[in-house]
């Protein structure tokens, strides 16, 4: 590994180099005083000067009035410390051990078996969507530890979507949900709380009416859910641009770390902020992926789900115009899952557009007066309010 | 909040030295760039980089709240839990009490549809004192097209909420609460938006009107003419970049309505989008075709339609008007009856007819009639309801004056068929024209 490539200041990396030090291999086997004193090797010093034969009084060839020591070369001409040598070496360390080159013995650090994953993941129940064909194409719902992207027309139901399941995610454990609690960010000032109130008392209407089926010995359902409850457990962060986006990603994770029930993060959407007014699009694609890398840090350290959403924009292909995600090409690499949803005739659909571990296929839906629910083609809706 | 400084976040004074002296100054920038580009820049350690960046973003960070505290807020501190009743029963119902604040409302559709007249009657709702349904405030009415009428205004005030209007003074202290401006062009409407910041923060202004955006973008602002429909007009959408981000956060951060009218163009069928994954049959392509042909789209680009909250389509069908609401978080897809009376819009019937699928979204213009907003007959300033310009031309209601000045303003909107200049000859109608 270069040295130019370790996360260490530049005035570091330019003693490194110039003492000639470029590869990682070079100094990795050394302790950090051997490095300290190692990087300046170059300096005429005593030992030099009598292996080529010149014999001279103890004196420092630099500055000519000090007797020549370690520490006093050390401390004025190449001001690298031992603890600065110690940092570098522990960097280099580090890096090491990351690149696997370690010597190879055993396990490499840091990773986990398949068997242990596979496990893990059952563990994890999804986080259902309240449709069932939605669910199924799915694969049971929404996935904890991954990063979905969901994206459509506006006016489609991603908003909608987007308070279904933060509103889901709190059906207790006994339901066969997470008992969690939701994180909804909003970028667009799309939330509407009447709305959430609205599904969250259709939600536990739903749950009554399953728990009421399923368990005739429980006394009286045992739902002591009241819609202010689960209004309650969802944390609201209003966005008014793309730095206090990145900002709030970066101070997510200690907020999470407080909050610990926190099971899904939502971000609606995560494009409006760096659609308007960016000339700089190379910056907008490293910001983006950065953002990216955390938000997947987070769904695999916390174990809880990221469900961003997205909006659409044309693109001129073979010759006609198409429909894609915004963001661009880079940004559509990011995720794991990608969801698209549409219209198709006089429906919406979901079409499961990439993922590693479902196959791609679309599934009807519809939005009613209680949230997202089945396609219902042929019975009829009932009118809000 | 972006533009913060970094010199007065508290943070330690030797990385705040190193920032400053690097050119970094708000958090805008900092967090622009990342981690390792900050150590190359700054020339400090990976640990400090990442200690200050944190705690700039901590700083910077909006404050959370729950839904449900953001709930009990609005009832307790905003009319109606945060709404705007049109009176119009159908649609306040439809809109869990009328036009919500804080959001963008659209109104799109074509022509001499009614949008104006919506618009109108909004700003007088919310002059109105509180015990009569308004919100008794100011309205900053942004009108670009020269189409505001205070006579008209007055006129639906006094047909609608007569006990207030025929009150001494009254409809001067109402209409006195409604501020027009009439920016030229862009770059004027950008000051002034800076202007009503400012005048938002003293809180009197409780509605901002702005008529019409696309306008504003396509530079046609300021001259009078009543109707306009572009084919093709290809709106720059990042011009309005800037100005959809800072009229969505006045309307957060004041927490007052605001509503948008924008216009229409045609559809050419290369427009038809679809999904890569969306295969096409020949038969449906067909169909689409047809149906498309007849359609027109609102203007501004699929941007602008995500960046608005509710989005009401005004539309015409078979000589009947519709008001549609086509995109809205909290309802449902309801078409509204509706008609233009002396006080303003009508909704001929409170439960709106569920349109399922696409087509909410689309907007026809089938049998509209023209509606004049003025026409100067004999000198007068008159209304005149929706009636064919046949007809009128058949019973000789216009004299020739009249007559000159109404083909003015036909060859000033851009139909698709012809119209002769020549006083007397018409010709060329098709049926949904004329």
């Amino acid at each position: 590994m270069e040295v130019g490539r370790l996360p260490i200041s530049a005035s570091q990396r330019g003693k490194l180099i110039a003492a000639g030090y470029t590869t990682l291999s070079s100094f990795s086997s050394l302790s950090p005083s051997h490095l300290a004193r190692a990087v300046w090797d170059w300096i005429l010093t005593i030992d030099n000067l009598v292996k080529r034969g010149f014999t001279l009084v103890n004196r420092c060839c630099t500055c000519r009035y000090c007797e020549e020591s370690v520490d006093h070369l050390l401390l004025h001409y190449l001001k690298i410390s031992d603890n600065e040598a110690a940092e570098i070496m522990r960097v280099a360390s580090h890096s090491h051990r990351l690149d696997g080159s370690a010597g190879g013995c055993g396990t490499v650090n840091g990773a986990q078996t398949a068997w242990d994953m596979l496990h893990e993941e059952e563990m994890f129940p999804r986080i259902t969507t309240s449709c069932e064909d939605l669910n199924n194409i799915l694969g049971g719902g929404i996935n904890c530890k991954e990063v979905t992207e969901i994206g459509g027309v506006p006016g489609i139901g991603k908003t909608q979507l987007g308070i279904q399941l933060a509103i889901n995610v709190q059906i207790p454990v006994d339901y066969g949900g997470l008992g969690g609690k939701a994180i909804y960010i909003d970028t667009e000032g799309s939330f509407m709380v009447e709305r959430a109130l609205q599904i969250a008392e259709a939600c536990i209407e739903d749950m009554s009416e399953c728990g009421g089926l399923l368990r005739k010995d429980f006394q009286a359902c045992q739902l002591k859910m009241h819609p202010n409850n689960i209004l309650e457990n969802i944390f609201y962060f209003r966005v008014c641009s793309y730095t206090e986006q990145i900002a709030l990603i970066n101070c997510l994770d200690k907020f999470i770390s407080e909050h610990k029930d926190v099971k899904i993060v939502i971000v609606d959407s995560v494009t409006f902020h760096f659609r308007q007014d960016f000339d700089d699009m190379a910056l907008r694609t490293r910001l983006l992926s950065g953002m990216a890398l955390k938000l997947m840090k987070l769904a695999k350290d916390f174990s809880l789900a990221v469900v961003l959403l997205n909006q659409v924009t044309t693109k001129y292909i073979d010759g006609s115009f198409q429909l894609t995600l915004a963001l661009g090409d880079s940004w559509s690499h990011s995720c794991t899952n990608r969801v698209i949803l549409y219209w198709n005739g006089n429906e919406r659909y979901a079409y499961i557009d990439k993922s590693p571990s479902l196959r791609s296929a679309s599934a009807p839906y519809s939005v009613t007066s209680k949230g997202i629910r089945n396609s219902a083609s042929n019975c009829k809706r009932i009118k809000m309010m | 909040m972006a533009n913060k400084q970094i010199s007065q976040m508290g943070l330690p004074k030797s990385i705040a030295n190193v920032f400053a002296a690097r050119n970094v100054f708000t958090a805008k920038d900092a967090l622009s760039l990342t981690e390792f580009e900050l150590m190359e820049l700054l020339d400090v350690g990976l640990a400090q980089v990442t200690s200050a960046v944190a705690h700039i973003s901590e700083i910077v960070c909006p404050p959370y709240q729950t839904a449900l505290s953001l709930m009990e807020l609005r009832v307790q501190n905003e009319h109606l839990a945060g709404h705007l009743p049109t009176h119009m029963k159908g649609l306040d119902e439809a809109l869990c009490g009328g036009i919500p604040f804080g959001v963008l409302t659209e109104l799109v559709g074509p022509a001499g549809i009614g949008k104006t007249q919506f618009c109108l009657k909004l700003s007088l709702l919310a002059s109105l004192p509180a015990s009569y349904g308004g919100l008794d405030g100011h309205v900053i009415y942004i009108d670009v097209e020269s189409k505001f009428s205070s006579r008209r205004l007055i006129e639906i005030g006094v047909k609608s909420f007569p006990e207030i209007f025929h009150r001494k003074g009254m409809a001067q202290e109402m209409a006195g609460r409604i501020h027009v401006l009439r920016p030229a062009s862009l770059s004027e409407f950008t000051e002034s938006l800076q202007q009503i910041k400012v005048s938002l923060l003293q809180n009197q202004v409780k509605l901002l009107v702005i008529d019409s955006m696309a306008a504003l973008v396509t530079g046609i602002g300021g001259c009078s003419t009543l109707f306009r429909e572009f084919e093709h007009a290809a709106p720059r959408q990042n011009t309005l970049g800037w100005h959809v981000s800072f009229i969505k956060s006045l309307a957060e951060f004041s927490r007052i309505p605001v509503v948008v009218t924008n216009q229409v163009r045609s559809q050419s069928r290369d427009e038809i989008c679809h999904y890569y994954f969306q295969v096409q049959s020949w038969n449906e392509t067909i169909e689409d075709r047809t149906r498309h042909d007849s359609h027109l789209v609102a203007a501004l680009g699929i941007n602008w339609a995500h960046a608005v909250t509710i989005r009401l389509v005004l539309e015409a069908k078979s000589d009947q008007r519709f008001i549609k609401v086509a995109k809205s978080p909290i309802s449902p897809p309801l078409a509204f009856p509706f008609n233009i009376t002396s006080s303003g819009i009508l909704l001929l019937s409170d439960d709106g007819i569920e349109l399922t699928g696409p087509d909410i979204n689309a907007i026809h213009c089938q049998g509209l009639s023209l509606r004049f907003c003025w026409v100067n007959l004999q000198k007068n300033i008159e209304w005149m309801p929706k009636t064919t310009i046949g007809h009128y031309l058949k019973c000789g209601a216009l004299n020739a004056d009249g007559i000159h000045h109404l083909v003015f303003l036909l060859v000033a909107f851009q139909w698709n068929n012809f119209i002769r200049t020549d006083k007397l000859k018409l010709f060329n109608f098709t049926d949904h024209a004329m």
